[in-house]
């Protein structure tokens, strides 16, 4: 497996078996995690101590076993706007991945499915991804998103929201067109109309991307 | 309109001429003689028991006089419809297990049936002898004045009361005038004890207001209990699979992933991707039903989120237009969240419909909610239909769930919760 550079991790799992088991997957796939906590205090301590380039968090957590691990994600996304942070649930569900997103700027930032880890080198991907400032949403909620025919998506063709849908899933232009099986010259076209529909003005490219996956999920 | 008891009757013009003396007098004939009947048997009873009590033998016959109230008390409920036919129902509750042991422990360890006992024990001892006089003051009195003229027709002469006697025509006459006067008086005072009697008599044996109160309320909250330990368990169990078998499955594949990477290509990494493939479904599935059995969402986020994310999930497309200030009680809003979906499983399933909208809010300390879709309309809330097992649920808080779905359509579904908001 391909990684671009080993990076620095913070891992938050109160179950051990997970715990062990995503320490041993990270540190075979070349990163390094250099604290494994069980509860969002000590997830809040380690980052502080760290400093890592990327932190992984459960979002069931002691002591409440409610939404701890988000709520210390959204936290330190407060005071360190662009701390990566990639959240793992257990459920598909779009409050959580829009409070998560809405922290911050809503660069570096991913909420996916537990069973991705299973993906292994999907997971890993995603991982590089967030820690690179990309925005990751799993593919189960934006499925879901999809059946919402909403404004202001409603006014996207099904091939332009296919396209967004790849996008909120954090693919690359090149990963898309490949996807699709059409050129990239397409995809970027597509982008555009995109981002013209949803009333984002020209400005950075990966931000306006961000912008656009956060309209869909507002939708 | 009729009296409905001896006491109106009593108030009325033409008493002294209507069924209630009469029915009045057989209350009190009926009470004497069964009043001598039961002195009788109580005596018995209680003597041979305390005698043979030194035995052992003789305290199933306490026993049984003891548990005599019942019977007593089931004839004097009957008898009560001679002057007060408004119902006195029985006072006891159904053993919870059948069987005479069951039957017994229930029954001693009710108020009622000590009371029984006590009327019983009054019956026999003081009631039935003021049955008796009231009998003889005001029937058989006035009955042998009023007989005066017969008696010397028979005897030659007649010894009213005991006390004048009469031996001439004119004073018999006049006595039996005096004795139709004593009559219409002795209906008054047959309506008094009778009505009295009657009067003590519920008072003893037939269940109280208060009793029957506290059983409606032990019964409401009962339901509500068992309401919420339903709650309870769907939580646990949520708890349990989430904590249990989603992580070990997430760690089966987890492994297996690891695996594959490790595998070189050949038949045992298509065995392993197999594996893999099987042990994802078999965690979406159980994703999938733990979502079904308590979602997430609406612990954390409450209502509003929930009802968002059933509309996410829902196959036929669905507006949300929900209002609410804040979280309610979780009984309420597991009822209103089950609701929602179980009607959005419907609307998906049978109504044909391309569009629904759940909407509602909180308004003067009740929860509103509407679901409504533009299918063919016909549904039915009864037999088979998941909503009536739902309707149950929404009435032991209060509330009320009503359906409007006429052929053709529209379907209108409607809950309404009465709650304040949590916080």
């Amino acid at each position: 497996m391909r990684v671009d550079r080993p990076l620095r991790v913070v891992l938050a799992e109160d179950s051990v078996l997970l715990r062990d088991g995503l320490v041993g997957l990270l540190g075979r796939c070349g990163h390094e995690v250099v604290a494994a906590v069980g509860d969002a205090e000590a997830l809040v301590t380690a980052v502080g101590e760290h400093a890592p380039d990327v932190v992984v968090t459960d979002v069931r957590m002691p002591p409440g076993f409610q939404d701890e691990g988000l709520h210390a994600a959204v936290r330190l996304r407060e005071e360190r706007p662009t701390l990566p942070v990639l959240v793992l649930s257990q459920y598909v569900q779009r409050r959580y991945a829009a409070e998560l997103l809405d922290s911050g700027d809503g660069t570096g930032v991913g909420y996916l499915l537990k069973d991705r880890v299973g993906q292994v080198e999907e997971f890993v991907e995603a991982l590089g991804e967030v820690a690179d400032g990309g925005t990751v949403v799993d593919p189960e909620v934006v499925r879901q998103l999809l059946r919402r025919r909403r404004d202001p998506l409603e006014r996207l063709t099904p091939r332009e929201r296919e396209v967004l849908a790849l996008i909120a899933q954090g693919r690359s232009n090149g990963a898309i067109a490949r996807e699709l099986v059409v050129s990239e010259a397409a995809v970027g076209k597509h982008i555009s109309g995109i981002l013209m529909k949803l009333d984002l003005p020209p400005a950075d490219e990966t931000h306006r991307r961000v912008l656009a996956v956060l309209a869909y999920l507002r939708a | 309109m009729h009296p409905r008891n001896v006491w109106q009757a009593l108030s009325r013009p033409g008493y002294a001429l209507s069924a209630w003396p009469w029915r009045s007098a057989g209350y009190l004939l009926t009470g004497t003689l069964t009043g001598v009947v039961l002195l009788v048997g109580i005596v018995l009873s209680a003597v041979a028991g305390g005698v043979l009590a030194l035995a052992l033998v003789g305290l199933p016959l306490l026993l049984c006089t003891v548990l005599a109230g019942i019977p007593v008390a089931a004839l004097e409920r009957l008898r009560l419809r001679l002057v007060d036919p408004e119902p006195a129902p029985d006072p006891h509750e159904p053993p919870g297990d059948p069987g005479l042991r069951a039957w017994l422990t229930t029954r001693l360890r009710e108020r009622a049936t000590w009371r029984e006992f006590g009327h019983a024990l009054l019956f026999a001892g003081l009631l039935w002898p003021v049955d008796a006089l009231a009998l003889a003051v005001g029937l058989l009195c006035p009955l042998t004045v009023v007989a005066t003229p017969v008696l010397l027709a028979v005897f030659g002469e007649a010894k009213v009361l005991k006390v004048w006697l009469v031996t001439g025509w004119p004073a018999a006459f006049g006595f039996a005038l005096l004795g139709l006067v004593l009559l219409v008086l002795g209906a008054y005072l047959l309506g008094v004890v009778a009505g009295a009697r009657a009067g003590l008599t519920r008072l003893l044996i037939a269940p109280r207001e208060a009793d029957l109160g506290a059983r409606v309320v032990e019964l409401a909250r009962s339901r509500v209990r068992l309401v919420d330990a339903f709650e309870a368990e769907r939580r646990r169990i949520e708890r349990d699979l989430h904590d249990g078998a989603q992580v070990r499955l997430v760690a089966l594949t987890m492994t297996l992933g690891l695996a594959r990477l490790d595998a070189p290509p050949g038949p045992l990494a298509d065995q392993l991707a197999k594996a893999h493939e099987e042990a994802g479904t078999a965690l979406a599935e159980l994703r999938e039903l733990i979502h079904g059995i308590h979602p997430k969402v609406l612990a954390d986020y409450g209502l509003e989120a929930a009802v968002t994310d059933a509309a996410d999930r829902s196959a036929v497309p669905v507006d949300v237009d929900l209002e609410l200030s804040g979280r309610l009680s979780q009984a309420v809003e597991a009822a209103a969240y089950f609701v929602v979906c179980e009607a959005l499983a419907n609307v998906g399933r049978h109504s044909g419909a391309s569009r629904a909208e759940v909407s509602g809010g909180h308004r003067d300390g009740r929860l509103f909610l509407l679901v409504r879709d533009d299918g063919r309309g016909g549904a039915r809330a009864g037999a088979g239909s998941g909503l009536t097992g739902l309707a149950d649920r929404v009435s032991v808080l209060d509330g009320r769930l009503t359906l409007s779905s006429p052929p053709g359509g529209p379907t209108l579904l409607r809950v309404e919760i009465p709650c304040e908001p949590a916080s």
